[in-house]
């Protein structure tokens, strides 16, 4: 490989840290407070999942980090974003392009609206190396079909001058991966890279992700909703709901022991997570709008075990033990029922020994 | 409205498909004399018996929504035969098709774009018994507020709109407008791949209370195989518009026989990190329909591929099952 | 007049102009969408104002606009002809005002009439097959002709007469509904819940009366404003190369050709009908501006 990793960074060190971000966005029916308190690490050569249901923040999170929100209606009410210590909120726009795709890099959820139509391919990876690391025409297009080469699209030479519509939904996700990591990033954002992708060609960029991972060694942040992508990729996983963070341990610990009765809940409902005697768990209401956000807890109104308390009173992020924080008060109580018992009944058809646990 | 319970009875099935095909002529050029025939769908054949759930699976591209909306007539297919309950649907008259209709239903995918926006929640479920002779009046609140209760709405939500509701709640007024003139078939067209997970669970059990309730046969088009291993009993899996296994759904998820299940299956994530990824991953990109390879589609991606592959297509045939009750049905030359 | 009573009487009961200022300031859903929406505010309110003039005709009007008074003639405006009197001595004003209701007949009338036949050609032409390429046809052929140029040689073959001339004005604007209404039926055959509709055993005309045609009326308003627009001035240029409303009738197009020898004299025959003419076409325009941008889907976000 022609690239080398990241310098001077060690696996494990911290690159960056979402230290109480808040992201609010003004609009005509009030303050959407989408993100509301969040944290987190990303350290380089690890992966942090980041799980939650639509209008969790999650993706907010993400965008703020490389200050893509637009500021008006959007304003980042505190909180700091800290990169190799620099807090990346209070530098200048100017300063913020020379980290978006050169030091943080992201791939999104639609590769053909992400990629410019009218472009080649080549053309669009070439063009970020030129701008962030200075290289020459010739040796700028060079690299793209490393990169491309990098990403296991074949025949690179030929593909470099082609256009993103002659390419299938799988090879423009590698094209936007080549593009993301041509200049060698430290921490790479991936918001729901494979949600629009066949099970096929998922298992294909999960693969790939994780080799590159382990060669280039960058940090990343996988944002998705799909815990069996989870449970493969990542190491440690931070649970949103409704703007903040309500759980986060490492991915063993996490599926083990979930304590955050949302996090039960949602397992609950996957089927993948459920032997196909099972009904389904059903979490009542609806994901509550950001708009309507109160005092207390905001999974309340939804959660089996609230009780006054937590109608009131917001939680804090607590320890639960062994690298494991929960923002709840009744984690006696939640942790006193097993989580999942479908998956060690005798009635399952435990014969199966194909896909499910 | 009396509940049905009814056990499938494989001695006469619901639909019969045999042979279904899904020609579409391609784009040709001012220069290209012989325009391409798009394949989506060549050659489908299935049954699905009364009240059960056939799953039919695949990736995109493979004609499973194709398949779902020719067996309606939604799209006509180019040639093939769709019988329901014994009687010959592709050969009716636009008159006689519209009456059938009240047999065979479907819900989509897109629950925002299936509603008409400007029509109110009860006008839009009402509307399919608007279109047929049945009584009107009084009997007509009635049954609209019964449908609207069988989907867990409340009755004060028909004078709605549409974009009043989440998007688990329009697909709740969908499945309430597929249920209205009391179906025998629905075909459900990747019903929840539009919904967040939690909003997936409250319509997949509603699916299957009704179907335990009203006996119902699903047609179930989809490609996330965890819903699917819910809530078939049967599933086909289908690759570039032809079906290559047809099993009962324990029989395909613990012992698929042809290659692209496996591969299929085994791509799968698993939400389990302590199991490790033991993955076959599949080689090369999908071919196009317009170009399909010839005689076995899979074979050029197929780990087991010869050159008999490449010359003849295999017949989708039997084989023998461990369980009593399943059966295995596959479509290749070495399994 | 320093009377004390009229001191004491302005003190208690607040006065119409307060009540005028709170409404403007008060803020509030209503007002801020008027506000929100000048162009189209304003146009209306111009159009009301011609329209509420020439509907007031019989009212307002000072003189009989028809009858010839040579002894007047060429007079310039005064308290008793408001806008002055034209070479057969006929007061100006009447017949603005007199003027305006061919006008807005016009308009009207024709934006309808093209609006209708537009429809149902439009939607034949969307939904059935064979029917598309026929229609179509002999709707660029049409458009391949020049609006007036069709509209005048209309005219040379049939009778003038008000009904005459609003057939020759709308028929060469309706291949532009045709076209609209087109491409919206192909548009809206694809739209998932027409597809619906159809698995659901609805029949074709049900489909689209109650899923198309609704979806319809945003664009097709504000054409047929536009449409409108184009109508009144049509009209003026017909009028005013003679092919228009019959002679006797007064029309602000047969008044400026009639005004055309003598602008250097008495500039004021041809300008005021020319600036009612122009207010108006704006008024149309503006509204028609303001309605598309009001009714955009995309820019009202208040649901």
């Amino acid at each position: 490989m022609a690239l080398s990793p990241a310098t001077a960074v060690a696996p494990g060190d911290v690159l960056l840290e979402v230290d109480n971000l808040r992201t609010y966005f003004d609009t005509v029916s009030g303050t959407v407070r989408s993100v509301d308190g969040v944290s987190y690490q990303v350290q380089a050569g690890r992966t942090l999942g980041v799980v939650g249901e639509s209008g969790c923040g999650k993706s907010v999170t993400a965008l703020s980090i490389l200050r893509l929100v637009p500021t008006p209606p959007g304003r980042f009410a505190g909180g700091q974003i800290r990169y190799r210590g620099t807090d990346l909120l209070s530098l200048t726009e100017k300063q913020m392009r020379q980290i978006r795709g050169n030091r943080i890099s992201m791939i999104f959820q639609e590769p053909m609206t992400s990629l410019n139509p009218v472009l080649t391919v080549g053309r669009q990876i070439a063009e970020t190396v030129m701008v962030h690391q200075k290289l020459g025409r010739r040796d700028a297009y060079r690299r793209a079909e490393e990169m491309l080469r990098l990403v296991q699209i074949a025949e690179p030479e030929r593909r470099v001058h082609e256009y993103p519509y002659q390419l299938s939904g799988g090879m423009r996700q590698r094209v936007m991966i080549a593009l993301a990591l041509a200049c060698n990033p430290e921490v790479l954002i991936a918001d729901e890279p494979t949600t629009a992708l066949d099970v096929t060609i998922q298992a294909q960029i999960i693969d790939l992700l994780r080799n590159l991972q382990k060669t280039l060694g960058m940090g990343i942040v996988l944002i998705t909703h799909d815990l069996g992508v989870v449970a493969e990729c990542c190491d440690r996983v931070a649970v949103m709901y409704a703007g903040r963070k309500v759980e986060e341990a490492s991915v063993t610990e996490l599926f083990d022991n979930p304590l955050h009765p949302y996090t039960r809940a949602l397992m609950g409902s996957m089927p993948s997570m459920n032997a196909s005697t099972q009904r389904l768990a059903e979490i009542p209401g609806m994901v509550p709008a950001p708009s309507e956000l109160g005092k207390g807890c905001s999974f309340a109104p939804r959660c089996t075990y609230a009780t006054e308390r937590c109608r009131v009173d917001a939680p804090a992020l607590a320890s639960q033990g062994a690298d494991h924080v929960v923002a709840c008060h009744e984690v006696a109580r939640v942790a006193a029922q097993p989580a999942l018992q479908a998956l060690s009944s005798p009635a399952h058809p435990a014969a199966l020994n194909g896909v499910q646990a | 409205m009396s509940a049905l319970t009814q056990q499938p009875a494989p001695a006469s099935p619901l639909l019969e498909v045999r042979d279904l095909k899904m020609h579409y002529p391609g784009a040709g050029g001012w220069f290209k004399p012989r325009r391409k025939v798009i394949q989506a769908v060549d050659g489908v054949t299935f049954n699905v018996a009364r009240g059960e759930t056939l799953a039919l699976v695949g990736e995109s591209g493979c004609g499973k929504t194709t398949t779902g909306k020719s067996v309606l007539r939604l799209i006509q297919p180019t040639s093939g035969s769709v019988k329901l309950e014994g009687e010959e649907i592709l050969a009716l008259t636009p008159e006689q098709m519209r009456n059938r209709r009240r047999d065979m239903q479907i819900i989509f995918q897109d629950p925002y774009a299936s509603l008409n926006p400007r029509m109110t929640a009860g006008d839009i479920v009402g509307e399919p018994l608007r279109n047929y002779p049945m009584p009107g009046g009084r009997a007509r609140v009635d049954e609209l507020a019964w449908l609207f209760g069988k989907v867990g709405l409340r009755a004060e939500a028909m004078k709605k709109f549409p974009h009043e509701f989440s998007g688990g709640q329009r697909q709740r007024l969908g499945i309430a407008r597929a249920l209205a003139l009391r179906p025998k078939l629905i075909v459900c067209d990747e019903p929840v791949s539009a919904l967040d997970v939690s909003v997936q669970a409250q319509v997949i059990n509603l699916l299957m209370d009704l179907q335990q309730e009203m006996g119902i046969a699903y047609l179930f088009v989809a490609h996330d195989l965890a819903v699917v291993r819910h809530i078939s009993h049967r599933v086909a899996v289908m690759y570039l518009g032809r079906i290559v296994e047809v099993a009962d759904r324990d029989t395909l998820f613990s012992q698929p026989r042809h290659p692209y299940t496996e591969i299929l299956l085994s791509a799968v994530p698993v939400p389990n990190p302590h199991k490790p990824a033991q993955r076959k991953l599949l080689q090369g990109d999908p071919p196009s329909p317009a170009n399909p390879p010839s005689g076995c589609r899979f074979h050029t991606r197929c780990p087991l591929a010869q050159p008999i592959c490449r010359e003849t297509q295999p017949p989708l045939t039997e084989r023998p099952v461990a369980s009593a009750t399943g059966q295995q049905w596959v479509a290749c030359h070495f399994r | 007049m320093s009377d004390p009573s009229i001191s004491n009487a302005a003190a208690p009961a607040p006065a119409a102009p307060i009540l005028l200022h709170e409404a403007l300031t008060a803020g509030g859903r209503r007002w801020r969408w008027v506000r929100k929406h000048p162009t189209l505010i304003i146009g209306l309110l111009l159009l009301l104002i011609v329209a509420g003039l020439s509907i007031a005709a019989p009212w307002i009007a000072t003189h009989n606009p028809i009858t010839i008074n040579p002894l007047q003639r060429l007079k310039p405006p005064s308290a008793q002809h408001y806008f002055g009197t034209d070479a057969m001595g006929r007061d100006v004003f009447s017949r603005v005002v007199w003027g305006g209701r061919v006008s807005l007949v016009v308009a009207i009338v024709v934006a309808l009439v093209a609006t209708l036949l537009g429809v149902v050609l439009g939607l034949l032409a969307g939904f059935v097959r064979w029917a598309d390429a026929i229609i179509m046809r002999i709707m660029d052929g049409m458009m391949a002709i020049p609006d007036i140029l069709l509209a005048i040689a209309l005219m040379a073959v049939i009778r003038a007469s008000l009904t005459t001339v609003i057939i020759a004005i709308a028929i060469p604007q309706v291949p532009r509904v045709v076209r609209l209404v087109r491409s919206l039926a192909l548009t809206l055959r694809e739209q998932l819940y027409v597809e619906a509709a159809h698995a659901i055993g609805t029949r074709l005309p049900v489909i689209l009366h109650r899923h198309v045609l609704p979806n319809m009326v945003t664009p097709l308003v504000v054409q047929a404003t536009f449409i409108a627009a184009t109508a009144v001035l049509t009209e003026a240029v017909l009028s005013f190369l003679g092919v228009g409303v019959p002679a006797q009738v007064p029309s602000w197009g047969n008044m400026m050709a009639d005004a055309r020898n003598y602008v250097a004299v008495a500039f004021y025959t041809i300008l005021y009908p020319g600036i009612l003419l122009a207010i108006t076409v704006l008024a149309i325009n503006l509204m028609g501006d303001g309605l598309r941008d009001a009714l955009d889907p995309r820019l009202t976000n208040q649901r």
